[in-house]
């Protein structure tokens, strides 16, 4: 994270204290380091991400890129375009609330710029003066220079970073298996980010976003057995939502678990069930794992069946060191 | 006579707690039939939680499957509601089984005891459960307290009383 710059962390001429929240902790994207300050006008836009189990709440804050005259800071250079700060104490919802405000109202452009307060004293201000002046120029000068040459390479690795990552999680779509981890929706937003794509959820391209949704509805019925566009779980699940209202020859299923599946219309739950019945019955036995093999289908789906026909009453469970194995229900159906 | 086991022992599912609610109640009646039938079988009258749960009923060794403690109280637990099982103590570590309720072994005897035409005539305690006359009757054998009960349900009944004699206890069938 190298938009840092060193403070003395005293308010210059023109700032004012807006909030100051104890126990946060700052994260170099990915590391957790602590740094120092940051002018609020080089966010371009912040994001929650929520505490869970082991982990403290978060605000996530995206970046412009270094200016060249970018005073020398704790980094000089870093991979993230974006760092976190995580919240142990609480306080993140107020901070959240301030930073809104505060960057909605964008203070720093009406007033003047503060001037860096000198670190070096010499003796004649007149003199100093110059040759801060000239120092500075050189600066800027050398940074362009150094940022022109590490920006193709950067470049690079940036550019390779997010095509492993699309793939991943083109992968994971296309699979149906797991779930897009919160992180690497961050980094990839980060990456669209850092490409000039102000809100990469598109969002505001599309209108509203109810309307977003019903454009999106449409889509996926084409698009579901063509690959995969990449898109927010939130958005997938909202336009899911409205398959029936659009007359899509797909449904939105929810199981107890709170796992969600697109399924086919036709697809209904009888006929789940007495094919997952006869399979077992064939196979005297299944588990989950060998269930999905047999079918072609994920684990994690075809557990889902085998628990419907289980809540059915069509199987009955062998639960041991084994593992968890689904038989016919013989309970119902012997005497 | 060999003791029979039903198909359920063989199937491994049956030692696994179902959590679907009428597929349990189904499993957990064949339980306490096996439970109740296996100590007819072999004459047990009380239970150690502990060794039950080491013994062939609850520990199937040819398959590997054991009813989890959990489980095992639960069956427990039905038996009692159904009138076939007491708690020795409160940390329910021991119990007694009747596989047989009271009401019942008191029927047995009474029918003994009418049939061969003994109303009228007063039993020791000992005659009865121990005597040669009864010997191919199934209340032979009979532990003491299980008797007792019997035989204080055949007095709520009407049937019976209880004497008290010199060296014991008897009792009159009317």
């Amino acid at each position: 994270m190298d938009r840092f710059t060193w403070s003395n962390g005293l308010l210059e001429m023109n700032e004012t204290l807006v909030i100051q929240q104890r126990g946060v902790k700052l994260y170099d994207g990915e590391d957790k380091e602590c740094c120092i300050a940051i002018p609020l006008s080089q966010i371009i836009y912040f994001e929650e991400q929520a505490a869970g189990i082991g982990k403290s709440a978060k605000i996530v804050v995206h970046l412009h890129a270094s200016p060249a005259n970018k005073e020398p800071g704790p980094y000089q250079q870093s991979k993230f375009s974006y760092f976190k700060l995580s919240f142990k104490e609480h306080g993140q919802i107020e901070f959240f609330r301030r930073l809104t405000e505060e960057l909605s109202q964008k203070r720093w452009e009406s007033t003047p710029m503060s001037q860096p307060i000198p670190t070096a004293t010499n003796s004649q201000t007149g003199r100093t003066r110059a040759v801060g002046i000239v120092g500075i120029e050189r600066k800027i000068e050398e940074r362009r220079k150094e940022t022109e040459k590490i920006s193709q390479s950067k470049l690079m690795v940036k550019a390779k970073e997010m095509v492993e990552l699309s793939r991943s999680i083109a992968n994971k779509i296309k699979d149906k298996q797991g779930d897009i981890t919160e992180d690497e929706t961050i980094r990839f937003k980060s990456y669209l980010l850092s490409m000039g794509i102000a809100n990469p959820v598109t969002r505001e391209t599309h209108g509203s976003g109810t309307h977003y949704h019903l454009q999106l509805a449409k889509q996926l019925g084409d698009i579901l057995l063509a690959p995969l566009e990449l898109l927010s779980p939130e958005d997938l699940v909202n336009a899911c939502k409205m398959f029936e209202s659009l007359k899509q020859p797909l449904r939105l299923r929810i199981f107890d678990s709170g796992v969600m599946v697109v399924q086919l219309q036709s697809h209904s739950e009888e006929e789940m069930i007495s094919s997952a019945l006869d399979n077992v019955t064939d196979k005297g036995s299944l588990t989950a794992e060998e269930f999905a093999k047999l079918l072609g289908l994920s684990v994690l789906l075809s557990k889902e069946r085998l628990l419907l026909a289980e809540k059915m009453g069509h199987l009955c469970r062998d639960d041991s060191v084994e593992g968890l194995r689904f038989y016919p229900n013989l309970f119902n159906s012997q005497a | 006579m060999s003791f029979e086991w039903p198909w359920q022992y063989n199937f491994p599912p049956f030692f696994t707690l179902q959590p679907n609610v009428d597929t349990r109640q189904k499993q957990l009646a064949a339980w306490c039939s096996l439970a109740l039938s296996y100590c007819r079988h072999h004459k047990l009258y009380t239970l150690d939680i502990m060794e039950a749960q080491e013994s062939p009923v609850f520990n199937h060794k040819n398959i590997d499957r054991k009813l989890s403690m959990e489980a095992i109280l639960i069956v427990f637990e039905e038996l009692r509601k159904k009138g076939n099982l007491e708690w020795l103590d409160k940390n329910k570590t021991r119990c007694l089984v009747m596989w047989r309720r009271p009401e019942e072994w008191g029927k047995l005897i009474y029918q003994w005891v009418s049939q061969n035409g003994m109303v009228n005539t007063v039993f020791t305690l000992y005659e009865l459960i121990n005597g040669d006359d009864t010997e191919r009757e199934e209340f032979h054998g009979l532990e003491d307290w299980m008797l007792i009960r019997s035989l204080q349900a055949l007095q709520m009944d009407g049937k019976a009383e209880v004497i008290s004699m010199d060296d014991g206890k008897g009792v009159k069938f009317f």
